[in-house]
């Protein structure tokens, strides 16, 4: 039971912190751009398949670099030339042109790399088991993909909060147009913010990769939960996204790890009695089959009882 | 041409239509439903059409939201597929019990069906505006969806729940066994819930949704309560929705849970956005227009979904107000009769457009073929035109195209907006 809950804690707070590096750059390009990315589990995605190419031809450790300053330059891309023209037509035209967006990535992924998984291997250097707790290995590129994220949030909490760029955003986030006026160029600021969003979504689509399916639907596998984490946790706020990412990646991998039915807890003969026939699948399924669905019921309960999310300070 | 940004002003037609050309276009309508199977009588062309006036039903149903309220949602096929399964479960009863309902009457359910849980997701739902609702959306659709696969005695697992249409009370012996007999069923409930949905806009009712759409705040001040409207809109919208599952599953004689899924919810925003959601005849353009796009590029190439993603970002990008905004911008030139001054700039345009993207398909079917097909070989045949994709000559033809036809056509489509301008200016005048 014990090897359970710390392995089962590990994992989460690795899927939370692996949600959070994509959850991060979303938060930050909403709150100043007013966008919600729906793309940006595509950018994920986009990352995984350029660090498998680069790591098959360049190996990991480039492809690490590499892949996101790549999928970052396409975003700012995306950003200048597509993003900026659709402003002008109001948020729902910015909103369906990143849900339009999903599309053509999806499809762009599927004509280069086919749909079936791609063959993306743990890196050999990093292919050891890292300590041996109670009868399992832990593998150490798990720890390496923890260290990872917990890296990437250290620094971007350090240049958020302690650097002259980490001030103009904070600023931006919320006086756009006080920025603005005081001389910056705030649609540069955009763009850059933009492209660094995607590339971190691109990080976490390199080092996710190799644990997770590298395949063409990935992105719209990860995607709905992102949503859901970035309103669980309060759209436009930061430490909301912390919280939710870690709540939503621990409560999946517990779920996934308890295979308790209701009619194993209270009996079948209850069951029979009580409940109609309609009800029977509610009672005998598994605590890991609804593992699924967790987030999705986690918003609705969410957004019945505090609307504006964990840590919401916004009303829209 | 295609730049000209359309605002999303109000769904109704010109004002100063006099009831008698009112009523013409319902009864232009009825006639075109009920000849079309004289005019398209293969089985192809009735199922196509059965097909198409589902999604118009499901489209219109849609643009309630985004068009009319300003809502946009992520998961409206939610309220499709439990419409259908609504249905499926209500005939298979009716089925085994011998009930005295006719088959026309079983959308009914659908939209009972689409009505309660839109009632039910809405109170959720419509709490939260903009950006908010749309995650929310989202999120319920997904929430269904995967809860289908769990639920499995009512959403019938991965393989749905299958019925048989024939199987009720048949009034004046009609069986609905052939296909055009379920092409008139849904012809006549197409009709139905166009012009109930037509006369909702007309409605307060649909005023005050647009009113909540342009600015929530000034309509809170005149004593509406958005969030009450926006609320209402959605559970209508569900309705209709839902009368279209119903259709659907009539038409099918099969539900499952893919029909509530991300892919089907994407696949409206696409045919509503596309027609355009400023018009109300927008979303029909848009039903007929992608159906058929389906139907068509799923025969020609595997990446049809491509196509049609390109043909939707292009469209949010150039012509927000989608095929209908397109045309109606044509309606005051053509009223001042100067549409001879425009068209010949626009078939400027049209000639480099069309050259574009055939140069665009050779590039995107070429490397289609060169990446994912290589197990084919590398033999392609295109526009009736054989080649092999490994020689640089079909990569060259469609750069050039793509390339060159891009920007005479950037170009002629300037031409053609000062035409446009001119001759509005000019009609203005007149």
């Amino acid at each position: 039971m014990l090897e359970i809950v710390i392995v089962s804690t590990l994992n989460g707070v690795l899927y939370g912190m692996l949600l959070f590096l994509l959850a991060s750059g979303l938060t930050v390009i909403f709150s100043m751009m007013g966008v919600l990315n729906l793309a940006h589990a595509s950018f994920y995605m986009l990352g995984a398949f350029f660090g498998f190419e680069i790591s098959r031809r360049l190996g990991f450790w480039p492809a690490l670099i590499v892949a996101p300053v790549l999928v970052g330059i396409i975003g700012m891309l995306v950003e200048r030339y597509g993003l900026r023209r659709v402003h002008q037509h109001g948020h729902v035209a910015e909103l369906l042109f990143t849900f339009g967006l999903t599309f053509i990535i999806k499809e762009v992924v599927e004509m280069i790399w086919g749909k079936l998984p791609a063959d993306y291997r743990v890196p050999p250097s990093l292919d050891f088991p890292a300590f041996t707790l109670f009868s399992s290995n832990y593998p150490a590129f798990r720890l390496f993909v923890l260290l990872i994220a917990v890296a990437i949030f250290l620094a971007l909490l350090l240049v958020i909060r302690r650097t002259r760029i980490g001030l103009i955003v904070q600023a931006a986030l919320t006086q756009p147009r006080m920025v603005g006026m005081l001389g910056h160029d705030v649609d540069r600021i955009f763009m850059l913010v933009f492209g660094v969003g995607v590339g971190l979504a691109a990080v976490a689509g390199v080092i996710a990769g190799p644990i997770l399916i590298t395949q063409s639907n990935m992105a719209l596998l990860l995607g709905p939960i992102l949503f859901v984490v970035v309103v669980v946790g309060g759209l436009g706020s930061l430490g909301g996204a912390l919280a939710a990412s870690l709540l939503i990646g621990l409560v999946q991998t517990f779920a996934v790890a308890f295979n308790v039915s209701l009619a194993d807890l209270f009996g079948d003969s209850a069951a029979g009695a009580v409940l109609s026939v309609w009800l029977s699948d509610i009672w005998r399924v598994t605590v890991a089959q609804v593992a699924p669905i967790m987030p999705y019921l986690l918003l609705v309960l969410v957004l019945i009882f505090r609307p504006r999310g964990l840590m919401g300070t916004r009303d829209t | 041409m295609s730049a000209t940004p359309v605002r999303l002003s109000s769904a109704a037609g010109p004002a100063r239509a006099t009831p008698l050309s009112r009523y013409v276009i319902w009864v232009g309508l009825a006639a075109i439903l009920l000849l079309l199977p004289y005019l398209f009588g293969s089985r192809l062309a009735l199922s196509t059409m059965s097909l198409m006036g589902t999604m118009i039903v499901f489209a219109l149903s849609y643009n309630m939201l985004l068009g009319q309220t300003g809502l946009l949602s992520f998961g409206h096929a939610v309220f499709f597929g439990l419409g259908g399964f609504f249905t499926v479960h209500t005939l298979n009863m009716a089925g085994a019990g011998s009930w005295l309902v006719p088959l026309p009457l079983f959308p009914v359910i659908g939209g009972v069906g689409g009505l309660l849980f839109g009632v039910l997701f809405g109170a959720i739902a419509t709490r939260r505006a903009g950006t908010a609702f749309a995650m929310i959306t989202l999120g319920i659709g997904e929430l269904v969806a995967s809860s289908a696969l769990i639920l499995r005695r009512f959403f019938g697992g991965e393989e749905g729940i299958t019925t048989d249409r024939t199987d009720v009370f048949r009034l004046f012996g009609y069986g609905f066994g052939p296909q055009i007999q379920v092409y008139y069923l849904i012809a006549a409930w197409c009709f139905i819930s166009i012009a109930a949905m037509y006369a909702i806009t007309r409605t307060p009712f649909g005023r005050i949704c647009n009113a909540v759409r342009d600015n929530p705040q000034r309509t809170a001040f005149i004593g509406y309560d958005p969030g009450t409207v926006r609320f209402l809109a959605f559970s209508l919208s569900g309705l209709f929705a839902g009368i279209a599952g119903g259709l659907s599953a009539i038409n099918f004689e099969i539900v499952n849970a893919a029909q509530m899924g991300a892919v089907e919810s994407g696949t409206v925003i696409l045919m509503t956005y596309i027609g355009g959601v400023g018009n109300f005849a927008g979303p029909v353009i848009g039903a007929i227009l992608v159906t058929w796009l389906q139907l068509i590029l799923s025969d020609v190439t595997q990446v049809w979904p491509f196509y049609v993603g390109l043909l939707f970002i292009g469209m949010v990008m150039f012509a927000p107000g989608g095929i209908a905004g397109l045309i109606a911008t044509q309606a005051p030139i053509a009223a001042a009769g100067k549409l001879h001054r425009v068209l010949p700039w626009y078939m400027l345009a049209f000639v480099p457009g069309a050259a574009a993207v055939v140069g665009a398909s050779i590039l995107i079917e070429s490397s289609h073929q060169f990446s994912v097909r290589a197990a084919y070989g590398s033999s392609l045949t295109l526009y009736s035109l054989p080649f092999d994709v490994t020689s640089p000559v079909p990569w060259l033809t469609g750069l050039v195209l793509a390339c060159g036809g891009t920007w005479l056509f950037l170009r002629a489509a300037r031409l053609a907006r000062n035409a446009y301008d001119l001759a509005m200016a000019q009609g203005r005048d007149a």
